[in-house]
Order: C-alpha cells, then sequence, then structure tokens
C-alpha cells in the first residue's frame, strides 16, 4: 500500500511536469493548429542556460528568473523570425520548420554542452522525505512550482484583456484584426510564454532526470499523450491529461509494464485516444449555427 | 457635409485576378453611404480594401490621411470598423468577451462602460446571452453581435458587408430598424454594402451602384430609389 501511494505521488510530480509541457503544446497548437516537436528541446535548452548561470555561481533562483525570460525571447524571436513568414505557407512547411528546431537545438545543445549527462541541483534541498516518506522535497516543491505557473497562466488568459486578445487571434485572426488587436505580436507573445513555460518544466524535471541534450525526448512524448487525452484543443484538458499521464506512467511502471517498456504507455495512449476518442476527454466539439 | 473618406482610383486584385478597376467615391461625416451590387461586383472587396486587407493601387484617405498600406489593426484603431461577410464571429468565445474585444484599443472605462449599456438597449437579446458561446447564437444574433462588437469600437466610420446576407426578412427587418436609429441618434458614418437594394436605400444618402467592378451610377439615394427604369434595370425590384 505504501508503494501505491508512494507511486501515485511520483506520478503527480512528474505528470506535473507533463502537463506544463502539454500546455506549451496546446498553446503552440491553438494559434497554428500544428503540434510544435520542438516544444521539448527548447526547454532543454533553457535548462542549460540556468546550468550554465548556476555553474557561473549565479545564486538557483537568480538564475531561474534569468532564464526564464531569456527563454521568452528565444520563443518569442522564433515565431517571429522562422514562424511568421510561413503564415500562410502549406501545413509541411512549418512541420518541417519545427523538425528542423528540434534537431537544431539538439545538435548545438550537444556541441556546445557535450552530450554527457550533468547533475542538475534541486532548489529545494536534499534533506530527508516528507509527510512519512512519501514525497520527496523535490517533489513536492516541483509540484507546487508548477501548480502556481499553471494558475497563473489560466488566470492570466482568463481575466486579462491581453489574455483574451492572445485567445482571440489564436481562433479568430482576421476577426482579431477588424478589433484592433496586433495579431502577430499576440502569437509571437504566446509562443514566448510557451517557451518560458517549457523553461520552468525543464528546470523541474532535470535534477530528477539528469540533463543531456536529449532530456526532454520521452518528456515531451508523455506531454504530447497528455495533451491528447485530455483533448488538445482544451488547455484545461490538456493540463488534466498530463497529470494523468504522469500518474499511469508510474503506476504502470511499477506495476504492469515495468520501467524499461514505460515510454510505451505513452505511445499506447496516444493510439488508444486517436481511435477511441479523436477529441480527447475534455476536447471541445463545437457547436456551431450558420 | 465634411467628407470623412475619399478614395481615389481604386484598384485591387486578389493574387493575378483584378476585382476593382478604379473606383472613386466618397463617404461623407454623419451620413449612410451604400455600395449596391450583384455577387461578385466587388462590394466586399472594396471594404477590405478600405481596411487594409488586400494590396491595392490608388488613395484612400480617412479624415484626410492616407491609410493604405497600414496594417488592419491600425486603421481599426483610427476608428474604421468592420463587421465582415460571414460576421466574424469569435465562436469559440463567449458573447460577453466577443463584446470585450469590441473595446481592445479602448482605454477609457467610463466611455466603454456606457457603450456597452447602450447596446444592450440596441440588442436586448445579446444581454440575454451574454454567457453564452457566441457559436450556439442564431445567424441574426450573431449578426447584432458583430455589429454592436463594431460599436463598441467607438469608431467614427462603420463598414457594414450585407448585414441581411442568409438571414430571414422578419429579422433582416429587426436589424435595419436598429441601424436606422443608429443613424438617427449618432453622429456615426456607415458605409454599408448590400445586395438587397430596396433595404439599403431606405437608410441610406448616397448610393454608388458596382458592377464588375466599377461604378455605374451614383448619386442621392432618394433619387435612385424614385427612378423607376433604373430600378428595374439595376436593382431588380
Amino acid at each position: 500500500m505504501d508503494g501505491l501511494i508512494h507511486q501515485l505521488i511520483s506520478g503527480i510530480a512528474s505528470g506535473g511536469i507533463y502537463a506544463s509541457v502539454a500546455l506549451a503544446l496546446v498553446m503552440i497548437y491553438q494559434a497554428t493548429h500544428h503540434v510544435n516537436f520542438a516544444q521539448g528541446e527548447m526547454a532543454m535548452f533553457s535548462t542549460y542556460i540556468a546550468l550554465t548561470l548556476i555553474q557561473a555561481g549565479v545564486p538557483y533562483w537568480v538564475a531561474f528568473c534569468i532564464t526564464v525570460p531569456v527563454s521568452f525571447v528565444i520563443g518569442a524571436v522564433i515565431q517571429r523570425v522562422l514562424m511568421e513568414p510561413l503564415a500562410k505557407a502549406p501545413v509541411l512547411a512549418s512541420v518541417g520548420v519545427f523538425i528542423g528546431l528540434l534537431l537544431t537545438f539538439n545538435s548545438v545543445a550537444g556541441w556546445i554542452f557535450t552530450y554527457t549527462l550533468k547533475p542538475f541541483p534541486t532548489p529545494f534541498g536534499e534533506g530527508k522525505p516528507l509527510f512519512g516518506g512519501f514525497i520527496s522535497r523535490h517533489e513536492l516543491g516541483s509540484t507546487s512550482i508548477t501548480l502556481v505557473v499553471l494558475l497563473s497562466i489560466w488566470a492570466f488568459f482568463r481575466f486579462t484583456k491581453l489574455g483574451l486578445a492572445m485567445r482571440a487571434a489564436a481562433f479568430n485572426p482576421v476577426s482579431s484584426r477588424l478589433v484592433g488587436v496586433p495579431v502577430d505580436k499576440m502569437l509571437a507573445l504566446g509562443w514566448g510564454l510557451a517557451a518560458a513555460i517549457g523553461a520552468i518544466a525543464g528546470m523541474m524535471v532535470a535534477p530528477v532526470i539528469f540533463l543531456d541534450p536529449n532530456m526532454m525526448a520521452g518528456v515531451l512524448l508523455y506531454a504530447f499523450a497528455g495533451a491528447l487525452l485530455g483533448g488538445i484543443t482544451n488547455p484545461l484538458g490538456a493540463v488534466i491529461g498530463g497529470f494523468i499521464v504522469g500518474i499511469i506512467e508510474n503506476l504502470g511502471g511499477a506495476y504492469v509494464v515495468g520501467t524499461e517498456l514505460k515510454l510505451t504507455t505513452a505511445l499506447f495512449i496516444i493510439v488508444v485516444v486517436l481511435t477511441v476518442k479523436p477529441a480527447g476527454l475534455f476536447g471541445k466539439t463545437l457547436v456551431s449555427r450558420v | 457635409m465634411p467628407t470623412l473618406l475619399e478614395v481615389k482610383a481604386l484598384h485591387g486584385a486578389y493574387g493575378e485576378s483584378k476585382v476593382l478597376h478604379g473606383l472613386d467615391f466618397v463617404v461623407e461625416e454623419g451620413g449612410v453611404t451604400t455600395l449596391l451590387g450583384a455577387n461578385g461586383a466587388g462590394k466586399t472587396t472594396t471594404l477590405r480594401a478600405i481596411s487594409g486587407m488586400l494590396k491595392t493601387q490608388g488613395e484612400i484617405l480617412f479624415a484626410g490621411k492616407p491609410i493604405q498600406g497600414m496594417k488592419t489593426e491600425s486603421i481599426a484603431a483610427l476608428g474604421i470598423a468592420h463587421v465582415p461577410d460571414g460576421r466574424g464571429t469569435f465562436m469559440e468565445l463567449t458573447v460577453e468577451e466577443n463584446l470585450r474585444l469590441g473595446t481592445y484599443t479602448r482605454n477609457d472605462k467610463a466611455g466603454v462602460a456606457r457603450d456597452m449599456a447602450r447596446m444592450f438597449d440596441l440588442f436586448p437579446r445579446l444581454k440575454e446571452r451574454l454567457f453564452q458561446q457566441a457559436g450556439t447564437l442564431s445567424g441574426g444574433e450573431q449578426q447584432m453581435l458583430a455589429i454592436a462588437r463594431a460599436m463598441l469600437l467607438n469608431p467614427k466610420l462603420l463598414l457594414l458587408d450585407e448585414p441581411s446576407f442568409g438571414l430571414a426578412p422578419l429579422i433582416v427587418r429587426e436589424i435595419f430598424d436598429i441601424l436606422g436609429r443608429i443613424v438617427r441618434e449618432t453622429k456615426l458614418s456607415i458605409l454599408v454594402v448590400e445586395q438587397n437594394a430596396s433595404l439599403a436605400l431606405a437608410i441610406a444618402d448616397r448610393a454608388y451602384l458596382l458592377e464588375t467592378g466599377r461604378f455605374v451610377m451614383s448619386g442621392a439615394a432618394d433619387d435612385i430609389r424614385k427612378d423607376e427604369t433604373l430600378r428595374r434595370s439595376y436593382l431588380g425590384y
């Protein structure tokens, strides 16, 4: 029983990471109708930026607070420089850019930082697990940070004028321009936010799985499974999906398929969702009358 | 009356196919101007050209200032609100969010609150459906929402693209009654494009008749309405 609770809590902790990356995927998906395959590699690269700062003697939280806005800028610049010229290009052009970005970030990271696994510090302390040994300090800390990030993003989109304009620009760019919303800026902002969320997820997961240029490959797959499971058109659904995938992954890994085959659960979920319920659990089937 | 919008020798094309062949027209301050014409005459394209949605040649002056080549969102910010064909509803958002988007360019909270209240007075149905997903509104309600959203920009010029399109006659009547009220109660200038000429002429001061990208006729709306031969040969009623 203790083992089960422990696995469940670990599942929620890693689920939070998947939920963040899933949210980043959904944000870009809603604006462009494509999945940004490079989301994970961008997060990995941000994590290296943080590590470089920390190794240079910058305190953890200062490095954290520098990495997030730097990642935001990288994301926004990618949208402006690479994606915007492709706004009217066919689907394959965007997909090509995503894959190109994935490979570029991966190899540049390997070139600069080498492919060896590096430990990444946790800011929450290495001490004994808390609450009767069920949850490590890092799990508790990273889950809290993740929840704060997700809640702030939700509040931003729900309650601010800018958040509303960003949602509008994603749904209906033509009408958005007609009411004066600068759609291109909103898209760049969306990319920036997605990259910033990814950076936080990367920094939270790195202490657990160690940092290397391929660190986010598995995370991205789980996040994608989470996004599909919750519904790729529904940010809240994608977040819930991310948590569910984290729990399934941990329980499945411990009791069903074993750790070696854990990643296949992600693929299994993707295939099942796409064949049984393509809109996902919470995906909106849009009602419209003409 | 002073001129608000002046269009000179306007040419426009979608890629290779030319749609507008040198249009000259003006919209006066505080008046209703209508562009009439059949399907494919270039009415929608003319409005899109004003809003900077396609590449054009010629001159477009708004309040004496050239606006050609400006971004659509900057033109909107100058005070040109555009109710597009197909109504441009933000289907996934609520009615309230659709309306709030109309106020995007404004920072005067008191003015926004006043205009919002006025829209609920003009379109009480929108108030009833405030927190409903806009995609679930009927066509007529979406048209009302589109007009209200545009009016909330507090524009100087309102461009209306076929407000009667695809709607039952009763709803069309209701919408044109409200438009008539807006015209009487405000100093707003309106440029309305319509296939339904009798409706448009009833509220318009001035009319231009468009045929395959050229004006074949223009004049005071009253004169055109009274000219039976013209009505029969061009307007079909």
